[in-house]
């Protein structure tokens, strides 16, 4: 019999499983990287009236729609998670799973639209200050989704074979974490005018 | 973890409500109320995302643990927020005074200007205006509408 090294899935102290607990801590981190970042935009963006003016730029209308896609994404996950956990459903947690990783996608296209349009427009990261956070921001974001999209797609296919099915409820609390930083994202970059 | 007693349509309800606010969201602001638009921009925000975080991340049933781990990541945002603000939103402080610290009157002026702009040469990506003190030598508290970062 080969020899296999023990594996801690929980932990006794907390009683929560090692996998999740290691998600909220990573999670913990990821908070004080976009939250320092929202906060420096407030205090900047409470001082310099001026921004209104280059926020009346940003796409309402993509942004409405990267936000519809990116909860449709989070509904999807959950239901995975749901599909995997409460029915031991496969096929239908790997149906869903590839249905967060589409709305990733759709999110990726719309905003390269953006930047797009607002870079031909002249409106880069060096104009001003409000652009510098509007794409440091929204691409730091941009990255994360591309890294859920990624962890999603990769454990699918365990998934699809019965195993790991737990790794749906941990790439999902990281998933529903992205959609959650676009949620401040929005009324921040596009609506506050 | 009680995930399981949550059928499809719990979840889906979840999706809808949020869509709800998503709407109203988008239309508030279109009011131009700034009373209206803070409640709905940011506080139906504040509401979405606490739903996510409940009903999505399972925040709602999750062990005590994680709660006191989110708090203790708040608070080194609030000590930031703290520690940052007194510089930032000040106009001067001892030995140091910042170029772009206008008063109400000229932050309105260079926002009413710049919209003039805007409507006199659509596409423009700054103001041509640079008000503000003058006297101000420090590059690096000299950011004005105009400024470019890298000249």
């Amino acid at each position: 019999m080969a020899f296999q090294a023990p594996i801690a899935t929980g932990r006794s102290a907390t009683g929560i499983p090692t996998g999740r607990l290691a998600m909220w801590l990573l999670l913990a981190s990821e908070f004080v990287i976009f939250g320092g970042l929202v906060v420096c935009y407030l205090l900047f963006r409470m001082h310099n009236g001026y921004w209104a003016v280059e926020a009346s730029h940003t796409n309402v209308y993509a942004g409405a729609l990267n936000t519809f896609v990116l909860l449709t994404s989070s509904l999807f996950i959950v239901l995975a998670h749901h599909a995997a956990d409460a029915k031991n459903d496969t096929k239908t947690a790997v149906k869903y799973m590839l249905g967060t990783v589409g709305c990733g996608l759709i999110f990726l296209c719309v905003k390269a639209f953006e930047y797009t349009t607002e870079i031909t427009h002249g409106y880069t990261i060096q104009s001003n200050p409000f652009w510098a956070f509007y794409y440091t921001g929204t691409a730091i974001h941009a990255g994360h989704v591309v890294a859920g999209m990624t962890a999603i797609y990769i454990c699918s296919f365990d998934v699809a074979k019965g195993k790991h099915l737990n790794r749906v409820e941990l790439t999902g609390i990281y998933w529903h974490f992205v959609d959650l930083v676009w949620i401040f994202l929005f009324p921040l970059l596009y609506i506050a005018k | 973890m009680g995930h399981a007693e949550h059928g499809y349509g719990y979840y889906v309800k979840i999706w809808a409500i949020l869509m709800v606010l998503l709407v109203i969201s988008i239309l508030g602001p279109t009011l131009e109320i700034l009373v209206v638009t803070l409640i709905t921009a940011f506080g139906v925000a504040l509401v979405k995302a606490l739903m996510v975080a409940a009903y999505f991340m399972h925040l709602n049933i999750e062990k005590r643990y994680i709660w006191l781990l989110l708090i203790g990541a708040l608070l080194f945002l609030a000590a930031l927020y703290i520690g940052l603000a007194p510089d930032i939103q000040n106009g001067s402080g001892t030995n140091w005074k910042r170029c772009n610290a206008f008063s109400d009157a000229q932050r309105a002026r260079v926002v009413a200007e710049g919209k003039h702009a805007e409507e006199n040469h659509p596409g423009i990506s700054h103001f041509s205006v640079v008000p503000g003190d003058t006297d101000c030598t420090s590059q690096r508290w000299a950011w004005t509408p105009g400024f470019h970062f890298g000249g």
